[in-house]
């Protein structure tokens, strides 16, 4: 058994956020991640990060309230606004303090930090580092919870929570450089396990964003928010959905069909290109339905050869480059195929503005958690923002919670019954290696990831979800069946992905009946035979609990106040 | 269907070297069903996921952007997810972990000794001043300096192609000295001293004797040498002259 007050699973953005401000209120904080946390997936992230800094020469008279304004109409009105107004607010002191950390941002003449327009924003309010803003943010706060001298376990699979008496005390791991699990007890826990894009088959995501830490929460009975609410990204490379950022279009990228259109007019006159992902998606899927992707075939073109060589090395280099080895296209010379892709998990594990979620002891914060500031569609460069804006109220709440308990690392009874079930699970698992009756967890996963991608994509009905739910239902049974291939102690990949795999089909299955049960179009949630939005009766969060059957759903009121809903025109 | 042959070399620690031959290693071959953008990335997945489910290997992005999947492909460092098979001749495919590291199991080494380097040579920014209210201002002159550094993805292909780490297990190599060349050369940072002696040492940069295979494995195409012959010089000028940039 290993004690530490807190434990903050999850390396990225996050969760280092989260450890570091603990630590500076005196917590004994450690991070528990799967990956070194440099590798984590907010390292991906490339556009940037929004603060109304009003540096830009075209934003300076712009302001928090304009921001949260852009950030509640993006998301279709489903955003809570107090919590939306909380980060707009938060999002100019953190970025500061970022650059004070010393985050490599861009720079203006003036030395002042670069912001560029992006995608359903007023004004050029997102502050970059070229187009590796995720990698910069991320290795700063690496810095500085080395600095900090924040304790990390590296290498370690998280696999349950313990809950004790209704209270979460710590969790189960896997340690993957020695074999074994561990009980690692905590008086408090946050979870920042990042989004759940590998339950689709077509993603921009990392390997390991497997809303794994969703399923942990919701297995220990935290409720699911929002989950049907899938961004799709307008731009992920055509051959591997790998991201081209939004900053592409930031730039003055355009976007073309077969017939060489810029046909964004059509759909959003004003935003054109920088109109919101979930837009911006639906014109994309429209005009490859309707059979004008290039060569009729399933894709449009971006194209950045007019921004000009040096616009595109100094501000593109990284999508230069992805572009380059991933789809053997060079930008200054030709256009970029690309199609949407899922990009982000808009729901979550269910918080309030400090990260707070239903169980005492049990944090979560970043793309894992549902606060929620994002609705029905989050704007780009809203994302790196939540996860340092709510990692340090998560990690402060925390804090303030364990200052406040009366006693600490109480029994360990839980704990050890946890590792015991932890191993019986993998035993279970193993029991079945190799036997005939054995489901292929690999047959399992591509079952899943093909049913996502086909039936719960850009565009809904209700048909095509039935279908979809009942192939996930159908895996769900299957899943109980899987078998290991491989029983041995160290880096086990067999093993977590076969654990990992149990997880992402009960997410799925969350995201399955969410959509289907939600009987309008808002967001990304775009219904072919609900076209219209509906207040009346869906201006509401689902919420989705785990029951033996399946998700129960339930739902939230959503927190107004600041602006009345309208309609979205771009 | 046309297939791509990999040949893997295998280490498991729980088998004894009696059962794997020499030091408990082995080389084992696959044929992979074969496509124009399938990586080694996707072919070491494929032979997990239906081949042989006791292979290990460490993955993330799968983007070139998180470090994870630094090995020795063919003979040269390279990232498994940013290799495409199809440049890689028609030949087997070999794939072997970054050398002279202690193995873990099969593709995975123990990257311990490399990140607590990183971590000696004080791996952040060092201010004294009181913060402003905004930024600290930095000019686009002064930023272009950290152009290259930044982008290190800490894979630790240098630090496993660098001969002076092999011949000097305490030699902090070239990833970490290119981090706190990063700090150095940043206007922001005010450590004057107070990293120096992190790098200014016998394990640090006199280390180095421009060998260069670090720059020739670095799959970002950074050049730590250049880097840490600067160090070199800042060390000398703030030796003598107490002047830091």
């Amino acid at each position: 058994m290993i004690y530490h007050e807190l434990i903050v699973v999850g390396g990225g953005l996050a969760g280092l956020r989260a450890a570091v401000e603990a630590k500076k209120q005196g917590i004994d904080v450690a991070v528990i991640s799967q990956v070194w946390p440099g590798r984590s997936h907010s390292g991906a992230a490339q556009g940037g990060v929004n603060a109304a800094l009003a540096n830009h020469p075209d934003s300076a008279d712009d302001t928090w309230e304009k921001h949260a304004f852009d950030t509640v109409k993006g998301s279709d009105y489903l955003a809570d606004q107090d919590a939306v107004a909380q980060m707009t607010k938060d999002a100019i002191p953190i970025i500061y303090e970022m650059e004070h950390w010393g985050c490599p941002f861009s720079r203006f003449d003036d030395g002042r930090i670069a912001q560029r327009p992006f995608g359903g924003a007023g004004y050029p309010r997102t502050c970059y580092g070229a187009d590796k803003t995720g990698h910069y943010m991320l290795h700063t706060l690496v810095e500085r919870a080395a600095a900090a001298g924040v304790i990390m376990y590296v290498e370690w699979f998280v696999n349950r929570l313990v809950v004790d008496d209704g209270v979460c005390r710590g969790v189960v791991a896997y340690d993957m450089m020695k074999g074994g699990f561990e009980f690692f007890q905590g008086d408090a826990v946050i979870v920042a396990t990042g989004g759940a894009g590998r339950t689709y088959g077509n993603t921009t995501n990392a390997i390991i964003s497997t809303g794994y830490g969703m399923a942990m929460a919701y297995h220990a009975g935290v409720p699911l928010k929002d989950l049907e609410f899938v961004q799709f990204h307008p731009t992920g490379l055509l051959t591997t959905n790998i991201l081209m950022t939004e900053g592409a279009r930031g730039e003055g990228g355009y976007l073309v069909n077969g017939l060489g259109e810029r046909f964004m007019k059509k759909y959003a006159p004003t935003a054109m290109e920088l109109a919101p992902r979930d837009i911006t998606s639906r014109s994309i899927q429209t005009e490859i339905n309707e059979g004008r992707g290039i060569d009729g075939k399933g894709f449009v073109h971006l194209d950045l050869r007019h921004l000009g060589a040096q616009k595109i090395l100094e501000q593109l280099p990284g999508i230069r480059d992805l572009a380059i080895h991933f789809e053997g296209v060079d930008p200054i010379e030709e256009p970029i195929p690309i199609v949407p892709s899922q990009h982000y998990s808009m729901g979550g594990i269910d918080t309030d503005m400090d990260g707070r979620t239903i169980m005492p002891g049990l944090y979560a914060a970043g793309e894992c958690a549902c606060v929620s500031v994002h609705g029905g569609n989050r704007l780009g460069g809203n994302s790196l923002l939540e996860t340092v804006v709510f990692g340090r109220r998560a990690g402060a709440a925390a804090a303030e919670y364990l200052g406040g308990l009366a006693a600490k690392k109480g029994s360990a009874a839980a704990g050890e019954a946890a590792v015991i079930a932890a191993c019986a699970q993998v035993d279970d698992l193993a029991s079945r290696a190799g036997s005939a009756g054995a489901e292929d967890p690999y047959a399992i996963r591509l079952g899943m990831t093909t049913t996502m991608k086909d039936h719960f994509g850009v565009f809904r009905e209700a048909s095509v979800m039935q279908a979809g739910l009942d192939k996930m239902i159908d895996l769900k049974q299957r899943v109980r069946n899987i078998g290991l291939r491989h029983t041995g102690g160290v880096f086990n990949l067999d093993m977590i992905r076969t654990v990992e795999l149990e997880g992402m089909v009960d997410v799925a299955l969350a995201i399955a009946a969410g959509a289907l049960a939600r009987t309008e179009s808002r967001g990304s949630h775009s219904r072919t035979d609900f076209p219209d939005r509906d207040d009346a009766n869906w201006l509401r969060h689902t919420l989705a609990f785990n029951t033996p059957d399946g998700p129960s759903l339930e739902s939230k009121p959503v927190a107004l106040g600041m602006f009345e809903p309208q309609e979205r025109k771009y | 269907m046309p297939e791509a042959k990999f040949r893997i070399k295998r280490y498991d620690p729980a088998q004894s070297a009696d059962q794997n031959g020499a030091a408990g290693r082995r080389y084992d071959e696959f044929r992979v069903p074969y496509e124009s953008s399938l990586t080694v990335l996707e072919g070491l997945f494929y032979i997990q996921e239906n081949l042989d489910g006791s292979l290990s290997f460490r993955y993330c992005c799968r983007a070139a952007v998180c470090g994870s999947c630094a090995m020795y492909i063919n003979g040269a460092y390279r990232l498994a997810c940013q290799t495409n098979v199809r440049h890689l001749g028609d030949g087997v495919i070999t794939v072997e972990p970054l050398p002279h590291m202690p193995l873990v199991k099969d593709l995975v080494c123990d990257m311990t000794e490399f990140f607590e380097k990183y971590e000696a040579i004080k791996p952040y920014l060092m201010r004294d001043s009181v913060e402003p209210e905004k930024e600290i201002a930095q000019s686009p002159h002064e930023r272009k300096k950290l152009d290259g550094p930044i982008d290190c993805i800490l894979c630790g292909s240098c630090y496993s192609s660098c001969p002076s780490v092999w011949g000097e297990g305490n030699y902090l190599g070239p990833a970490a000295l290119l981090k706190a060349y990063r700090f150095e050369v940043d206007s922001r940072d005010e450590a004057k001293k107070a990293r120096l002696p992190s790098f200014d040492n016998e394990r640090g940069t006199y280390r180095c004797h421009t060998i260069t295979n670090c720059v020739e494995a670095c799959p970002k195409e950074l050049n730590p040498t250049e880097g840490i012959q600067w160090l070199k010089g800042a060390a000398v000028r703030r030796r003598i002259l107490g002047r830091a940039k």
